[in-house]
């Protein structure tokens, strides 16, 4: 290994654990999101409470064809049928999403990661700094060149927000669709509302989960596509910054 | 080589030699106490072994939730209909006075069930949920003579790790382990919400298993088997749900 790589390492806009549990995490999101849709076509119809099936009027349906004939969607056709290895591949996503999880939440907790690089400071959370923030975004500026190496405060409160509200809720009413883990953990159940309740909380949260993903590519778009994966994937923010 | 690259080598051997061993042990006590599902191999089946080996040491001994009878469901789903073929018809048109639940395998003495000798057997009845891995679900008061009674009937051999049951349908058949077979939830079913199963629920007789999805509550059953090797049944994934692509557990 030569010494040139170390300022590089150094002065990282991203740290290692940082960049390598990002990249899990996107494939497992996708992996996720994908056999999500495949599992969801096979009843597009949500309830509220413990139980709801095809005989029960839905809390709503979802105006799509399903992959199961036993669903009155008024579709004549039924689409294919993918629910087996999507089951398999959502949950195997799901444990390593949640492992990749804890390691970057005791690497964040830790290294001063979230301290340092997410929770706003105090000037950041005033009123004025706020609606500065709010102005830029609704007039399309593009960040300056120091926004390269902080995140402004929307950008903290809203990755805040997907880490420790939409994570932990999309895994938690994950698992209280489980039987088992309804045996359990019947608190955890009936806190939600029952399980349809829960699965219908799952479908909602997935879907800010989702909205927070086109929110976050279209920023990288805007920001600059090349220069921002090259500091998620390398580490170096920009070329005429380098070693500051 | 400076020392920081030194030092972060030694870290990384250390790590990995740590991870390497420990998934040595974890391997092996995972065996001991089995942990690993029949249908571990294959590019699933480490997300499949976590689920199973997780659950299994969290919900050993838990309970399904029971609810109280104004949460049962006024609409249950069948998901199908009776058997069609005509060996199912005779049997329903005699009101099922010939229908056989037969037992072998590991056990002391192998033995045939008539329904009425099943329901001379003391009676359970609960009221629990019954969800299916497509996301719907109800509630019913499932009755019948809890699996672990039976079993107790015909002597199991201390050996035995799995019971595994077959429908009157030749494709469906699946199997459980020794913790939901013994579980004093799982059920050889007979009625529901107060009467009869019926024929679309299953009837005269389905496994309930409320501590998994709907699929491992295979209806009609005419056959259960003890065993301690799932690789002679089917395809060796103890269950014809991972042929058809499913897990073999579904406790999820």
């Amino acid at each position: 290994m030569g010494d040139s790589a170390f300022p590089a390492t150094v002065n990282a806009r991203h740290s290692a654990l940082v960049r390598v549990t990002h990249w899990i995490t996107t494939l497992c999101f996708i992996a996720l999101l994908v056999t999500g849709v495949e599992i969801l076509i096979s009843h597009p119809r949500f309830y509220w409470g413990e139980a709801g099936n095809a005989l029960t009027p839905p809390l709503f349906k979802l105006p799509i064809p399903a992959s199961r004939s036993s669903v009155p969607t008024g579709y004549g056709y039924v689409l294919p049928d993918q629910n087996g290895w999507s089951r398999y591949l959502h949950f195997q996503s799901a444990w390593a999403a949640v492992l990749t999880g804890l390691l970057y939440l005791i690497f964040g907790l830790f290294s001063g990661h979230f301290r340092k690089n997410l929770l706003p400071g105090q000037a950041g959370l005033s009123w004025r700094a706020f609606s500065t923030e709010i102005a830029n975004h609704l007039r399309f500026r593009r960040p300056s060149e120091a926004e390269a190496w902080s995140y402004n405060v929307l950008q903290r409160l809203t990755y805040l927000f997907v880490i420790f509200v939409l994570f932990p809720l999309v895994i938690w009413t994950g698992l209280a669709m489980s039987p088992a883990i309804a045996a359990v953990f019947p608190a955890a159940v009936a806190v939600l509302g029952g399980q349809q309740s829960a699965r219908t909380m799952h479908f909602f949260v997935s879907i800010f989960l989702l909205l927070f993903l086109a929110v976050h590519v279209v920023m990288i778009c805007v920001a600059g596509f090349r220069k921002r994966m090259r500091a998620m994937i390398t580490g170096r923010a920009g070329t005429h910054m380098e070693g500051t | 080589m400076s020392n920081f690259s030194r030092r972060k080598l030694i870290a990384t051997g250390l790590a990995a030699t740590a991870g390497a061993s420990g998934m040595a042990v974890a391997h092996r006590l995972a065996r001991r106490y089995g942990l690993i599902p029949p249908d571990h191999g294959g590019i699933y089946g480490a997300g499949e072994t976590l689920t199973y080996a997780a659950q299994r040491i969290l919900t050993r001994h838990s309970l399904a939730r029971e609810f109280p009878p104004s949460q049962i469901s006024k609409t249950p789903f069948p998901n199908g209909e009776a058997p069609k073929d005509e060996a199912f018809k005779r049997l329903q048109a005699g009101g099922f006075a010939d229908w056989r639940l037969a037992v072998d395998g590991m056990v002391a003495r192998p033995a045939s069930f008539s329904l009425a000798e099943l329901k001379s057997y003391a009676s359970r009845s609960q009221i629990t949920h019954l969800a299916c891995e497509e996301g719907w679900s109800f509630i019913a008061e499932w009755t019948g003579v809890p699996l672990s009674r039976v079993l107790d009937a015909v002597g199991i051999l201390p050996q035995a790790r799995y019971v595994v049951y077959f429908s009157i349908q030749p494709d469906w058949w699946d199997s459980v382990d020794m913790a939901d077979a013994l579980h004093p939830q799982t059920m050889v079913t007979y009625g529901m919400n107060g009467g009869e199963l019926p024929a679309g629920h299953g009837g005269p007789l389905r496994l309930r298993v409320p501590r998994q999805l709907g699929y491992k509550n295979v209806k009609y059953i005419t056959r259960l088997t003890v065993t301690d090797n799932l690789s002679r049944f089917g395809k060796g994934f103890g269950s014809a749900s991972p042929e058809a692509g499913y897990a073999w557990y579904a406790g999820i």
